[in-house]
């Protein structure tokens, strides 16, 4: 690689001198990922540092929202590839420069370990862990030094990762996003009656924070209990609010699961405002009224309110209590909205408990209407405006049968759309710090690599707050490939269970290779031959123990990505019983074990036998499932390094992270939905 | 945009950072008018952040031409000659301002900020200025402090990859929400010449040394009668005359000030433009939440230095405010 050492005369003159020393080299190559925030594109070619930049971004088309910080765009790219204008923008600030855009997903194939060698440096400018993850190991795999960076609001951090010099990105823990992907209301799955209309009711997978939607996981939860499905979401949240807590249970689930089935469809002769009225009561009425015949349940908690339309809708002699001309004039079926329709303007307001059953009715109504053929094929996506109103409405209602504050579609959006919010500023932070830490990495100036983290509030008297990076954590299982174990029934177990669950959601990886010894019991391929796919589907469906290659306890499964460069090795222990709460998967992984950090310069070790960590090196294995939803959390994340105090290394990724000191900030009514975001 | 509610455009494009300062707070940037002297790349920087924060107005001062130095930190200005030939800095910075945020007013003052009489700071909640000198800070300083209207000054200033950010809010009452509660915060921030003029032996201990390598760069400038940032490595035998000057005065141990940090210095006056992104950004923040009179302010001193990557805060003021 065309990339010299530099000695200059004055430690502290290095970094200005030693960029003007680069600029002979010849094709010092630097490679983006950037998604959100495309400041330190600009501070690159200021430098003209580079002379060639591969930028690569995702497949993101340009939003309104993304204009107040992501400044190389304006009004009149909205639409258009975040890629392709961004390279035109950097090119009129600079034209000589050498820009490749790639309109693409950074999982694609084609950045493979070949690819990445091609470059001095990798920047992050990524919004999820799942990317940031395979670019981890992408970067382990062509030993190319990779700058990582995240910002929330007011936070942000900028790390550094060379392998075998500093912790790879995966070897601290870092909490997976709150997601419930069983919140779905939906009715029977696929099933024709011959000659009816078949009205399929929505379907909606929402990734949601906590408390406040929780409410639509129990809206979904009970419609789900009454069809006989049981609810498999991870754990929502503690004991401490028990009004919440809404693991409500039908006691006759079994039974009512054909008649549930029937309350979806629409009757032949039902008019739409019949039905819209008819689901509601179902819902929000019938639902709560069994789930409250389970007495058990609401010993120690507020028992909720059914509501039915004839109670909170006043006399009205018309049913329509909308205006659906409001929305004929425009063919646009994202742009229909229950909101124009019934005249409520202020996404800010919070509507009254009529106003949102108006706006429940009004949605269903309009999306049978305009979007009928949408229907059964519906997920949940925030920028559409008719689904997050319909959201919005069913979480209120059901937030006021159990007498939880309701909010407004403002707030609902931010939540259930997991919206990140985030201001230029901090961006422009960030994206300065990553330029610095770039050179460094460039230089090999390995002793001055930091990590970076921006503060809200100061610490000792710190905004910026620089820490030297930690060596690899030994026990990683990305970079120092630490087996894993893995507790599950092996007789009851499929190895679809294994791949879906552990393989790709927990380890991350795309494209795994499953092997027993030297059995290969699954692989994914484009090339692969009809016989060995024929086989590897049926061995989806078979229960661990019962594999051609038999996984049973004691036996050890090798699983890796070819594309990742990345291999792991997990040991089987057969167990038969699961907690059906706190284990819903049925399977445990664990062996993740949180290794003391050890500093790189060996004067400022951080203590083995110190307060840092609970546990340093006894190997106490921690639970990959917790009930919180953290996957890989140590028990002990409060480390002590050198003079830096602050306790929590505040890891943000893509979650937002907050301290109580954030909420500062806001007006009184977010307040709330931020306390709520904080991780438990 | 004058009514109360934001409206629907501004909602849509703002809808991220409302949901990090709230809707109020959107409106009083809307409101407010912002002056900046100097456009250097950190200037520039912090423009950029206001503007696509979405305030009411930006005025900009700066009647020198474009040079080289210029091009190459401040990414506001096109490249082409047959473009910005002839303009001066804030015109060309005007414009290119004007298309991140077509709903924000940018307009250029013409003349010398330091000719311009006390009413003409009326209008404006903010006042940053950048690349002037020590008497041009105090004396800006003093005629902000006497309108009569509470006007938020910032003064900014990037040397090599290092700089300094102060802030005076004078009497500041803000309200902090902690948990269920609302606490009513009170800051009382010196003037500059409050500030620069404490005695070196006064200050907290372990001061960051930058505040005290700034502070003798600019009275070298000033007793040469030179332009900020008209200094080189020529000067450094004055310099380090100067400074151990200004310690014997005070009995202050020298060895406070590194004279390596002086050389740094004196030897590249251009700003990096990293260093001004991070500037940038922090200035942008603190003047946002003075505008919005939200969140803890910084009091008074900010540094950067990207060599050991702290961004340190220093209250340099009188323990024991006077009157």
């Amino acid at each position: 690689m065309p990339q010299g050492v530099f000695v200059t005369p004055h430690p502290e003159v290095r970094l200005k001198n030693a960029f003007e020393n680069l600029d002979g080299v010849c094709a010092t190559n630097v490679l983006l990922h950037t998604v959100l925030s495309l400041s330190f594109c600009f501070v690159f070619m200021i430098i003209n540092l580079f002379v060639g930049i591969h930028m690569q971004i995702d497949m993101d088309t340009i939003e309104v929202s993304n204009l107040n910080r992501q400044f190389l765009f304006r009004q009149s790219h909205v639409g258009q590839s975040k890629a392709k204008v961004a390279r035109d923008a950097v090119l009129r600030f600079r034209p000589h420069i050498s820009i490749t855009s790639y309109h693409a997903n950074v999982k694609d194939p084609d950045f493979n370990v070949d690819f990445f060698k091609q470059f001095n440096v990798v920047l992050n400018g990524l919004d999820n862990l799942d990317a940031r993850r395979h670019v981890n190991r992408l970067c382990l795999a062509s030993d190319v030094p990779l700058v990582e960076s995240g910002t929330t609001g007011f936070l942000g951090q900028v790390t550094v990762h060379v392998k075998g010099k500093t912790e790879c990105y995966e070897c601290q823990p870092k909490p997976t996003p709150k997601t419930y992907p069983v919140c779905t209301i939906t009715s029977t799955p696929s099933k024709k009656v011959h000659g009816n209309l078949h009205f399929h009711f929505f379907q909606l997978l929402l990734n949601i924070s906590p408390k406040f939607m929780m409410i639509v996981c129990t809206f979904a939860v009970c419609t789900l209990h009454c069809m006989g499905k049981r609810p498999t979401f991870a754990k929502l949240f503690g004991d401490k609010n028990q009004e919440n807590d809404l693991n409500v249970r039908s006691s006759d689930a079994a039974s009512s699961s054909q008649q549930a089935e029937d309350v979806f469809e629409c009757q032949n002769d039902e008019g739409i405002d019949e039905y819209a009225k008819r689901i509601y009561d179902h819902v929000f009425g019938y639902n709560i009224g069994v789930a409250l015949s389970n007495e058990e349940t609401w010993k120690n908690r507020n028992r909720p309110k059914p509501l039915y339309s004839r109670d909170v809708f006043p006399e009205e002699p018309s049913q329509q209590n909308g205006n659906m001309d409001k929305n004929c004039a425009t063919d646009d079926p994202l742009s229909v909205s229950a909101m124009a329709s019934l005249g409520l303007k202020n996404p800010q307001d919070i509507w009254s408990l009529l106003e949102n059953s108006r706006i429940f009715l009004e949605a269903l109504k309009l999306f049978f209407g305009k979007r009928e053929k949408e229907i059964g094929n519906l997920s949940f996506d925030k920028d559409d405006q008719l689904a997050v109103e319909f959201v919005t409405a069913a979480a209120n209602i059901r937030a006021a049968s159990f007498g939880i504050p309701l909010h407004s579609l403002f707030e609902a959006k931010g939540i259930a759309g997991n919206i990140v919010h985030a201001v230029a500023t901090t961006n422009a932070v960030i994206a300065g710090l990553i330029v610095i830490e770039a050179i460094k990495v460039l230089q090999r100036d390995a002793n001055n690599y930091r990590m970076t983290y921006c503060l809200e509030h100061p610490s000792r008297k710190m905004l910026l707050m620089p820490v030297e990076p930690f060596e690899p954590n030994k026990s990683c299982y990305v970079c120092s490939e630490t087996p894993l174990l893995l507790e599950v029934n092996t007789h009851r177990s499929k190895l679809r269970d294994f791949v879906e669950k552990i393989v790709k959601a927990k380890l991350g990886m795309n494209c795994p290779l499953i092997m027993h010894g030297p059995a290969l019991l699954y692989e994914v391929g484009d090339d692969l031959d009809k016989d060995m796919a024929a086989n590897y589907a049926a061995n989806l469906e078979k229960v661990l123990s019962e594999l051609p290659s038999p996984v049973t306890g004691g036996t050890m499964l090798t699983v890796e990505d070819l594309q990742q460069e990345f291999t792991c090795n997990i040991n089987i222990k057969h167990r038969e019983e699961f907690d059906e709460e706190k284990e819903p998967d049925g399977m445990l992984l664990s062996g993740w074990t949180q290794a003391p950090r050890v500093e790189k310069d060996d004067n400022k070790t951080v203590g083995n036998g110190g307060s840092s960590t609970s546990n340093a090196s006894s190997a106490m294995p921690v639970e990959a499932e917790e009930d919180d939803d953290i996957e890989f959390v140590p028990t002990g994340k409060k480390r002590k390094v050198g003079e830096i105090s602050k306790a929590t290394n505040p890891n943000l990724s893509d979650v937002a992270d907050d301290d109580d000191d954030v909420l500062v900030m806001l007006d009184g009514e977010n307040l709330d939905i931020n306390k709520k975001k904080k991780l438990q | 945009m004058d009514g109360e509610e934001l409206t629907e455009q501004e909602t849509a494009l703002y809808d991220r950072q409302i949901r990090v300062w709230g809707v109020d707070a959107q409106r009083r940037l809307s409101k407010a008018h912002i002056l900046v002297s100097g456009m250097k790349g950190t200037v520039v920087e912090f423009c950029k952040n206001i503007v696509l924060a979405g305030v009411g107005s930006l005025t900009l001062v700066d009647s020198r031409e474009v040079t080289e130095e210029a091009l190459s930190a401040n990414f506001l200005i096109p490249p082409d000659e047959n473009v910005y030939s002839g303009k001066t800095l804030a015109e060309l910075c005007c414009d290119s301002l004007k298309d991140f945020n077509p709903m924000v007013r940018v307009s250029v003052e013409k003349g010398d900020i330091s000719s311009f009489g006390g009413d003409f700071y009326d209008r404006f909640d903010v006042v940053v200025i950048s690349s002037c000198s020590f008497a041009t800070k105090k004396l800006i300083n003093e005629k902000c402090r006497k309108v009569s209207k509470r006007i938020a000054f910032y003064t900014v200033d990037c040397r090599d990859s290092c700089g300094e950010i102060y802030v005076d809010l004078q009497n500041y009452t803000y309200s902090k929400k902690k948990l269920d509660e609302t606490d009513e915060c009170q800051l009382q921030y010196p003037s500059f010449e409050e500030a620069v003029t404490i005695p070196w032996r006064a200050l907290p201990k372990k001061v960051t040394k930058l505040y005290l390598a700034m502070r003798v760069i600019e009275r070298f400038e000033e007793a040469e009668g030179r332009n900020p940032g008209e200094i080189s490595i020529a000067d450094l035998p004055g310099v380090l005359k100067l400074k151990k000057e200004l310690c014997e005065a005070q009995s202050f141990n020298e060895s406070h000030v590194p004279d390596a940090l002086l050389e740094r210095l004196v030897s590249d006056t251009s700003e990096f433009p990293p260093v001004c992104a991070i500037l940038g950004g922090i200035l942008g923040q603190e003047v946002i939440k003075a505008i919005s009179g939200k969140g803890d302010p910084l009091k008074n001193f900010f540094f950067f230095d990207a060599i050991d990557g702290k961004g340190i805060i220093e209250d340099i003021s009188n323990p024991n405010p006077g009157s």
